[in-house]
């Protein structure tokens, strides 16, 4: 059962792909770039298609996403933690 | 299925000017706002005609107008309509459109309104549409093979499943049809905002890559010229945001996966224009969806690949538009606007090139004939692009 997926071991997220994960859940996600699978407690509940964080992030810190900058962290963020437009914003426009 | 795709063959309508198209409709295209009440009445008249209303083609001026035309003259030009009539309230407009359509062969007929009314004008105008249409309805279909195909992609209401599952299996599609000749075609110049250096460095050459580059850079100086705000209020749209997507890079980064890990970028097209062989190019595009859709159909793609996260609705009045959908709560509720399910995906049931083969079996499917769910369901959504306002 796959809760989660990551595109690269190097990202510092994953989607959650299933619906109902609750603050506390013990879940599973799949590292599709390297194929491996990592476990996570979950730390919010987190929405289908919202993001957790799979690394401590602080203030400042450049998400990673597809091995790749998606934005910068406006709010510190710990693992297994919800990761979107409270913590997250763009460094565009 | 895993289908031979160097001998592969669909079904379709060759048009005078060798094109294949996968349709064979007879459209009443209105010049401007004015004659959309006229093009109407004729497709209510005449069964198994269209009228393609829209609100412009008044006063319009200089680069904008030229891109009015571009879409009409390509829309009508497009291989999967067989015949035309246009009406437009005066005759100047009108006979450029007209002439723009008839350089492909095809049948098309013009009619402006001034001097003659509505009445006369639809009397007319639906004796000729019944004429297209019966002649139309006899011709057949005939094999093509798959260089012959022209394909475009665009996504909407994109969530991160989009990036993940559905986008990645239009990758994998066009990455087994590029090497058969098949003419593709992506866009959406803001949302590559984030990943712009990962297609620059899939361009053919510096000189695709300097036009590629140039496009970008002229969508993000208008968006500066115009912006308010950080646009998080419009793009990411408040539909991505609800389906967990962050920031516009993020959303660019799933976007760009549609052109999959192999296909090149041959060349570099403004709006609505026409490419110049096959390959895979690069137009230069609103990211609203059905903006982007119309402007593909009017630079001649027949068929059009649309992977959706939320669920996106959209259709288009000549082109069939195929739904792909990688979020199983989207698949639960909207099912009935979804025409490949590969949330398999993401429960690692399905393999990319699984979740392709099966695209590519749709795309056959709606080739030769299959209705899309867009289509069953009346999309007609036909939307032109503006650049300013009018003189």
């Amino acid at each position: 059962m796959i809760d989660f997926v990551v595109h690269d071991e190097g990202d510092s997220v994953g989607v959650v792909v299933v619906e109902g994960v609750k603050a506390g859940d013990e879940i599973t996600g799949w590292v599709m770039d390297q194929d491996k699978d990592i476990r996570f407690k979950a730390t919010s509940d987190i929405p289908i298609g919202h993001k957790l964080a799979i690394k401590a992030m602080k203030e400042g810190d450049t998400v990673i996403k597809y091995g790749t900058d998606i934005g910068k962290v406006v709010a510190d963020i710990g693992t297994g933690e919800h990761a979107h437009v409270h913590n997250i914003k763009t460094k565009r426009w | 299925m895993s289908q031979d795709l160097s001998t592969a063959t669909f079904s379709g309508y060759r048009r005078e000017n060798g094109r294949v198209g996968v349709r064979n409709h007879v459209i009443i295209l209105p010049v401007d706002d004015l004659s959309n009440s006229a093009c109407e009445a004729v497709a209510n008249n005449i069964t198994g005609t269209m009228a393609l209303p829209h609100p412009y083609g008044r006063l319009q001026f200089g680069e904008d107008l030229d891109l009015h035309f571009r879409t009409l003259i390509g829309t009508g030009a497009n291989p999967n309509v067989a015949a035309v009539v246009v009406i437009g309230i005066e005759n100047g407009w009108t006979q450029k459109i007209v002439d723009g359509i008839a350089a492909t062969g095809k049948p098309v007929t013009g009619f402006g309104i001034e001097q003659h009314g509505d009445h006369e004008t639809i009397m007319e105008a639906s004796k000729v549409a019944k004429e297209y249409v019966q002649w139309a309805s006899e011709l057949q279909r005939e094999d093509a093979p798959i260089n012959e195909l022209w394909v475009s992609t665009k996504c909407g209401e994109s969530d991160t499943t989009s990036g993940c599952g559905a986008n990645p299996t239009v990758g994998n599609a066009f990455d087994k049809v590029y090497p058969h000749g098949a003419t593709l075609l992506f866009g959406e110049t803001s949302e590559v905002t984030g990943g712009e250096h990962l297609v620059a460095e899939r361009c053919r050459n510096d000189e695709v890559r300097e036009r590629f580059m140039f496009m970008f850079n002229r969508y993000q100086d208008m968006i500066n010229r115009h912006k308010t705000s950080d646009l998080s209020d419009s793009q990411p749209t408040k539909g991505n945001i609800e389906g967990g997507l962050t920031t516009i890079e993020e959303k660019a980064l799933g976007n760009i996966q549609k052109i999959g890990k192999e296909c090149v970028v041959d060349g570099v097209l403004d709006k609505a224009e026409a490419p110049t062989g096959p390959g895979l190019w690069f137009m230069d595009s609103s990211s609203a969806a059905a903006e982007m859709v119309t402007l593909a159909a009017a630079a001649g793609y027949v068929v059009h690949f649309f992977p959706t996260g939320q669920g996106n609705i959209i259709g288009n009045p000549i082109v069939p538009v195929i739904k792909i959908c990688a979020n199983p709560r989207t698949i639960r509720t909207m099912s009935e606007h979804v025409d490949v399910d590969v949330s398999g995906l993401l429960r690692k049931e399905m393999t990319p090139s699984e979740a392709g083969d099966k695209l590519l079996e749709s795309m056959f499917r709606t080739a030769n004939g299959r209705l899309t769910s867009a289509e069953a369901l009346g999309h007609r959504e036909f939307v032109l692009t503006r650049l300013y306002e009018s003189a």
